[in-house]
């Protein structure tokens, strides 16, 4: 095992800052807000500024090794230990974490939805930041569960308190979803475990630790190897979402609270497509051989599915949330590939998912806020009423369907050009079959998002929404709050999200800056692929 | 002709170890001293008797520490008919702890419900007694005895509201289903006499096939016997008597019976299956597979439909027992005997502080809500957040959420039970897996009440925690979470060699 020891703290006070922050907000009086939301935003651009030292440690001429490297003792009976290190394929998740809790945090000092109580909210948010870096820090399949596990809580409050109309409904369907796949993952790391542990060379004592079982997985036999990843593919599958197992993420998208839509698709459905890349495919090769044209299938289904999906729906938020089925879909293409090329697509795509999907749910956040609703027949001509949200939800619709230049396109046209030519033993007929398939995904995906900007940007606005016509309001909100919320991006706004807009160009334009630090732990987690 | 026959075997009294069975005597002492306290204080003074029973446990638990750090590992006394190592030192502290908490959840609730406190508190601490001496039971006679002395004062303790009718079935349901379940053990346990010539548990062990014979006798003493302490930790088909007599007895005497007593049902159906039936195992593994599958799916299934949080927590429990059958069900299969035994050990410990506490914080939170209706609770994060979120760790730690301690009780059953690697394994493997799943839905429908609903009578404000609660539901607070962070702390306890005589070792 090749890892660097230096400076191992780093990762540890990283990842637990925020339940400092969580412990010091405990003895906040719920009435004083303003202190629980300064507390909160201090502990996560604190945390922030760890992970921006992290970054300025990191050796990234040795990107394929584990750094930061830490391996302590913490459930010997099992084997299990605490042990932590990041690697070229973590280092831009665990970072990405960090920078979307605090734009989120910014975001929500005058954004806290109702019904209110920004302390609970800011905690829960602390300790999905705590889960999601956790996550990805992971070394050891136990420890990598129990932080996969933490995040489910908190994102459950989330959007089952501070949610739309249907928010139970679609908090118990979410927990439910992603329990059920948890509970087979976790049987598989335990069968993992003991069948890895019978096949061990004498004198090595099993461990739960990842990178000791991506060694030694494929000491084991070939039936063993498939039945255990059908148990994790279903734990990550359902977690992306891919195409069977997605149909709680509309639901969850579409009633959670504006900041968590945006944690959920920048972060929370990485930790599914990150157990693929890092858990099921490097241990357990024969079966990832195995099961990738299946896994690909899922992929294009999704895409197309995800696609058609988009264009039959009329509230945009929840056709943002489609759009991201047909994303995570490119995504596992490429992964299905089990090339390098198709590696390195999917976590730069993940990335660049996490930006774009993220900013869009936000403006959707924004223009729910502003007209009170989402549906896209009430919207219009938002560049009339407020150019710069119009001109912002053009640039990451852009950015989405894949534009080169932009950021999405190089998650998206590595992945299709990778299923060219999959790995060695793959069908490659098949594989060429998904490509022209997904090729097909991206025009529909252009189609859905040029359709959706024209609907609600171009255009003269709709009469209820024009001017300050007071007596065509709606319902509720049918006084003269229109000619008030119809402000163009305020300040909160443009902090949250001009760190979005720019690195979605900088990606774009220099996509080099990611894959160089990709691709070394790329090479390493494909090692038995010959790759 | 009895005195012809006691003059051939010259009496011997038997040698004594003091140290060893300090805890139950302390216990004794404590409990002829309440039964004199309550008889010389006046009404007003008779808190007297709950704060003198805290402590008497607390007492106790301190030769049990002494014990766990002396040198000798084993103490052995009436030709093994009693032991004290490890094993049994684990559970009386998990007994002690458990009955002390019960203590602090009863002093407000006993007292302001005008009950008799004095014989409550004897009661308790009987019961107690018998558990401890579960622990160290190893043989037949020894082991009933223990059961009858923790199950009567139970019986009593489930009817204590005596001008409430539901109190009443609740404890008339749980003697006559005790009664019945007692009577099947005993025959099994005849038969077992009969077969073997012994009471003595490892004798059994030894005698129970040599020369590969096993009849049907023996198999039929052995269901008999496991059936008798089926009903006790009320595995499915013998559980009907337990959410009715959860939902009548006071809350506190439920939690007692839902941790405690269940414990003390698991500890001598694992005392019997290592040290009593190992070579039995193709008997007791079938039968406790089925159980434990059925037990924990059932219990699930009811639990989804109750909208009394007491009779679900029935339920609950109910479910969480076939979660601690099932690592039993393949204890005899390979290497599985070992962590078995742990998971069983870390499961109860790791239950009794979960369960407690969730009682606990009903108790609390019904001071307030004055009902047991689950749709009572809507709310209660806006008004009372701290009871909020203690009732969300002990749920989301029910329902086997990390970093909580349920989750590693439910790991270690896994770990188990995939230890053994065998078809059945895995099948019952995966049926707990989909039960944990579905387990969340009742245990995730009362945090929705919590966190997501309005308060239906508009409480703005909670009646305070008094303060015997406050301490209950520290320490159960701070197990659950330990547990779960840390599970270093209790996944040394339950090692195979704890267990004295376990597979004939």
């Amino acid at each position: 095992m090749d890892v660097l020891r230096d400076q191992n703290w780093v990762l540890s006070v990283g990842t637990f800052l925020p339940l400092v922050g969580v412990l010091v907000m405990l003895f906040i009086p719920k009435a004083d807000e303003e202190l629980s939301k300064l507390v909160a935003l201090v502990t996560a651009v604190a945390t922030l500024g760890v992970g921006v030292y992290t970054l300025t440690q990191f050796d990234f001429d040795q990107a394929d090794k584990l750094q930061f490297f830490a391996d302590a003792e913490w459930i010997k009976v099992i084997s299990s230990n605490y042990t932590i290190g990041l690697d070229g394929m973590s280092l831009p998740l665990y970072f990405l974490s960090m920078v979307v809790t605090v734009l989120v945090m910014i975001y929500s000092w005058n954004h806290i939805p109702s019904p209110g109580n920004p302390k609970a909210f800011l905690i829960l948010m602390l300790i999905l930041q705590t889960g999601m870096a956790g996550t990805f820090i992971a070394q050891d399949l136990i420890l990598f569960f129990v932080f996969f596990e933490v995040v489910l809580l908190p994102m459950y409050f989330m959007i089952g308190v501070w949610g739309g109309e249907q928010r139970q409904y679609a908090s118990l369907k979410f927990f439910l979803y992603t329990m059920f796949g948890s509970a087979l993952m976790l049987v598989a790391f335990i069968a993992l475990f003991f069948k890895v542990r019978g096949a061990l060379p004498e004198g090595v004592e099993a461990s739960f630790s990842i990178p000791q079982l991506a060694e030694y997985g494929g000491l084991l036999g070939r039936s063993a190897q498939i039945w255990i990843f059908g148990g994790m593919f279903v734990g990550f599958a359902v977690k992306v979402p891919m195409f069977p197992f997605h149909t709680w993420l509309p639901d969850a998208h579409t009633q959670a609270p504006t900041q968590g839509s945006v944690i959920l698709a920048a972060i929370l459905l990485k930790l599914g497509t990150y157990g693929f890349v890092r858990i099921a495919i490097p241990i357990l090769p024969e079966a990832a051989k195995e099961w990738a044209p299946w896994i690909g299938l899922l992929s294009v289904i999704g895409i197309i599915y995800g696609a058609l999906g988009c264009l039959a729906q009329t509230d945009m938020k929840r056709l943002i949330a489609f759009s991201s089925v047909a994303h995570m879909g490119f995504v596992m293409l490429g992964i299905s590939t089990l090339t390098p090329m198709g590696f390195n697509a999917a976590i730069f795509g993940m990335v660049a998912h996490g930006l774009i999907t993220g900013m869009l749910f936000f403006i959707a956040g924004s223009v729910k806020e502003r007209y009170h609703t989402l549906e896209i027949a009430r919207l219009g001509g938002m560049l009339k009423q407020m150019p710069k949200l119009g001109w912002i939800l053009g640039f990451c619709a852009m950015a989405s369907l894949g534009l080169p230049g932009l950021a999405g396109f190089w998650g998206e046209f590595p992945a299709i050009l990778s299923a060219y030519s999959p790995a060695v033993g793959l069908p490659e007929e098949t594989f060429r079959t998904f490509m022209v398939i997904a090729a097909l995904g991206t025009v529909f995906a252009a189609a859905y998002l040029l359709w959706l900007f024209q609907r609600t940007a171009f255009g003269e606005p709709k009469p209820e929404f024009a001017g300050n016509d007071h007596g065509h309001g709606h319902g509720a909100h049918g006084d003269d709050a229109h000619d008030d919320d119809l402000h163009d991006v305020n300040i909160f706004e443009w902090i949250a999200w001009t760190p979005f807009l720019i690195a979605i160009v900088v990606f774009g334009v220099y996509p080099q800056l990611m894959f160089k630090v990709i691709d070394p732990a790329v090479q390493v987690a494909l090692k038995a692929f010959g790759g | 002709m009895l005195s012809s026959i006691l003059a051939q075997v010259p009496w011997q009294s038997p040698t004594i170890d003091y140290h060893a069975i300090a805890p139950e005597i302390v216990l004794a002492g404590g409990i002829c001293l309440i039964i004199l306290v309550d008889l010389f204080t006046s009404e007003s003074r008779k808190w007297i008797t709950a704060t003198l029973t805290g402590f008497v446990m607390l007492g106790a638990l301190l030769p049990v520490l002494t014990l766990a750090v002396s040198d000798v590992d084993v103490r052995s006394m009436f030709d093994g008919r009693y032991v004290v190592d490890e094993y049994s030192l684990t559970l009386k502290a998990l007994f002690l702890v458990a009955g002390y908490v019960v203590v602090l959840m009863s002093q407000n609730h006993v007292e302001e419900g005008d009950y008799y406190q004095g014989e409550y508190y004897t009661l308790l601490l009987t019961s107690v007694t018998g558990m401890v001496m579960m622990a160290s039971s190893r043989d037949l006679v020894s082991i009933f005895v223990a059961l009858e002395f923790l199950s009567i004062p139970a019986y009593m303790l489930a009817a204590w509201r005596k001008r409430d009718r539901k109190s009443n079935e609740a404890g008339v349901k749980y003697y006559l289903l005790g009664v019945f379940a007692s009577a099947v053990m005993l025959y099994g346990m005849s038969l077992l006499y009969g077969v073997t010539g012994s009471t003595l548990l490892s004798e059994i062990g030894s005698k129970l096939t040599v020369e590969g014979q096993f009849g049907g006798v023996e198999a039929l003493a052995i269901t008999f016997v496991i059936i008798g302490f089926a009903f006790k930790v009320s595995a499915v088909p013998f559980h009907s008597w337990a959410p009715d007599t959860y939902e009548g007895a006071p809350t506190p005497v439920t939690a007692f019976l839902s941790v405690a007593s269940k414990a003390a049902g698991f500890v001598a159906l694992v005392t019997l299956i290592y040290v009593g039936f190992p070579q039995a195992k193709d008997v007791w593994q079938p039968f406790i597979w089925v159980m434990a599958a059925v037990t924990m799916t059932v219990g699930n299934l009811l639990a989804l439909r109750q909208t009394n949080i007491v009779r679900m927590l029935a339920y609950s429990s109910i479910s969480q027992g076939g979660f601690i059958l099932m690592p039993l069900a393949v204890a005899g299969t390979g290497d599985a005997a070992g962590p078995a035994l742990q998971a069983v050990i870390v499961y109860l410990l790791v239950y009794a502080a979960m369960n407690l506490g969730m009682f606990a914080v009903v108790i609390a939170a019904s001071r307030t809500t004055r009902s047991g209706e689950i749709s009572s609770f809507g709310g209660l994060f806006s008004y009372a957040p701290a009871l909020g979120v203690l009732m969300t760790i002990f749920l989301a730690s029910l329902a086997g959420i990390p970093p909580l301690g349920g989750w590693i009780a439910k790991f270690s059953a896994f770990r188990a039970v995939l230890e053994a690697g065998n078809g059945w394994a895995y099948a019952i493997a995966v049926i707990g897996a989909v039960n944990s799943v579905v387990a969340f839905g009742y245990y995730g429908n009362i945090m929705r009440e919590v966190w997501m609903k309005p308060a239906p009578n508009g409480e703005t404000s909670a009646v305070p925690t008094p303060s015997s609660l406050v301490a209950a539901l520290s320490i159960t607070v701070v197990g659950t979470l330990l547990f779960g962070i840390l599970p270093g702390t209790i996944m040394r306890f339950g090692d195979l060699v704890d267990l004295t005589g376990a597979f004939g070792g």
